[in-house]
């Protein structure tokens, strides 16, 4: 098959609206190459799922700061589950704390990227990510 | 594989469109097999393309009309194409942002498609997404270019119906009577109309649209022409239906104004190309340039293979000694590259890589 670009998702799901991180993130992996579909602010767990079935996309990013992780992780896993996604990967941004890495792993959360996180990790574990899920 | 795919497709099943389009995307090497068995199943669906330059709101309007098409109750598909970087070939497509009201509605389908390095508005691959989205039943599809500037008008030759969005303060008359997208426009959308500067604005483009339709009436030219040879101009008989002159109108897409009115001028546009066969003319002057495009390329691909061969480093060599000319270098080469594609047509397929068909 011949190399395409990546296609990610990135989804601002809840209701804390800063979005800055979200436009960085995306911006950076436009850089390294890859197709953002940026959906903005304010996803629904329903909308985040249904955007990743249309678009087909290779994996979904989600920013999360407002510590409502707990519950909109699992939400969103079971909307994708129900739209046949379930091999997608999860990615997380934000502020989750190290307590939750481990059960967020359990809704297929692949990778969690602190504040902090440089730019060139978190495009090669995407990298890593959609290659080995493309197996 | 690729027939469960596209039964599964021409059954409306989302998750099988999906990945069609994907692979229609990508260029799969399954992607030709998907085309090759839905295409009997298409031709069906209207498609309307919205194009303009960066920020007229071409993306507010296509979600306040998606609402008006929705209302009528018949399921539409949104294809919008963003750019790519030609540095890193990626791509943000944010054109969801603007249309979230309509998730959760089963009648709706959004795809965001990047350019992946075409120019002129489109992606390589748009004409056979569109194929895709029409065999799995959509009546309509809204084509949404990229924001393009002055020469980017491969949408009219998708697009049954092309609208070009502007908007006021975005330039003087004389960028209103510089050639390009308003000579393709089917309906020209005044965006903002609540913005000053509307109705100067409006009075440009009437006038640049009066110029333009009378300079038609006068060549007894119908509306679609181009200059692309393969038909494009068709002389104006009696007995023809009238001539279809670009109307104008005003819209506040973010209000929802004027967008209803908008809908009833693209009906109106898909009636006018139903009488006198101009449906069908369309139909055949789209096929003939898609046709004449896929030969170009398979055309250049087959040559690009003997390119950079002995002989082409034979030519570079005596160019750069200057024993020869660069046009009569390039009829030598054409001479022998043609002798030696038509030598590998008749051979066995195969025998070169790149040489047969993909």
């Amino acid at each position: 098959m011949s190399k395409h670009p990546v296609r990610i998702l990135i989804a601002k799901p809840g209701l804390d609206g800063h979005d800055r991180g979200a436009k960085v993130i995306a911006r950076m992996l436009r850089d390294a190459g890859m197709e953002v579909i940026y959906t903005g602010l304010r996803q629904t767990p329903e909308m985040i799922a249904e955007a990743a079935l249309q678009e087909d996309v290779d994996l979904v990013g989600l920013s999360i700061l407002s510590g409502a992780h707990t519950s909109l992780v699992p939400r969103i896993r079971e909307k994708m589950n129900e739209c046949g996604l379930e091999a997608i990967p999860l990615l997380l941004g934000g502020i989750i704390p190290q307590d939750d890495y481990e059960s967020m792993q359990a809704y297929g959360v692949a990778s969690i990227f602190g504040p902090g996180t440089r730019a060139d990790a978190i495009v090669s574990e995407i990298e890593t990510i959609v290659s080995k899920s493309k197996q | 594989m690729v027939a469960q795919l596209t039964r599964s497709l021409l059954e409306g099943d989302r998750p099988a469109l999906a990945r069609a389009l994907t692979r229609i995307e990508n260029h799969d090497e399954r992607a030709r097999e998907i085309i090759a068995s839905i295409f009997p199943a298409t031709g069906n669906a209207r498609i309307i393309g919205i194009t303009g330059a960066p920020g007229t709101g071409k993306s507010t309007l296509v979600n306040e009309w998606v609402k008006v098409i929705r209302a009528e109750g018949e399921p539409v598909a949104i294809l919008a194409i963003d750019p790519s970087s030609p540095i890193t070939g990626g791509a943000i497509m944010g054109d969801r942002v603007r249309m979230q009201e309509h998730a959760g509605d089963a009648g709706v389908y959004i795809r965001s498609m990047a350019s992946r390095g075409k120019l002129g508005g489109l992606a390589n691959a748009t004409r056979d997404a569109i194929r895709v989205l029409d065999a799995a039943g959509f009546p309509y599809i809204l084509l949404e270019t990229v924001g393009t500037g002055q020469s980017e008008v491969d949408v009219a030759q998708l697009a049954h119906t092309t609208i070009v969005v502007e908007a006021p303060g975005l330039g003087d008359e004389v960028q209103a009577i510089k050639a390009g997208l308003l000579e393709i426009a089917d309906i020209v959308v005044l965006n903002k109309a609540d913005r000053p500067g509307a109705a100067q604005t409006l009075r440009s483009l009437q006038q640049m649209l009066a110029l333009g339709s009378s300079r038609m009436e006068a060549d007894g030219i119908t509306h679609h022409t181009g200059d692309h040879g393969v038909n494009m101009t068709a002389e104006k008989k009696p007995g023809d239906a009238a001539v279809w002159i670009p109307p104008i109108i005003q819209t506040v897409a973010r209000e929802g104004d004027g967008v209803e009115e908008l809908w009833q001028l693209v009906k109106s546009h898909i009636e006018y190309l139903q009488v006198a066969n101009h449906m069908v003319d369309w139909n055949r002057r789209q096929l003939a340039q898609e046709l004449k495009e896929r030969l170009e390329n398979q055309w250049l691909e087959r040559f690009r293979w003997h390119m950079n061969g002995q002989a082409f480093q034979q030519q570079v060599d005596r160019l750069a000694e200057g024993s020869i000319d660069p046009f009569t270098a390039v009829d030598e080469l054409l001479n022998h590259t043609l002798a030696e594609v038509l030598e590998s047509s008749t051979a066995l397929t195969g025998t070169h890589k790149g040489g047969g068909a993909r």
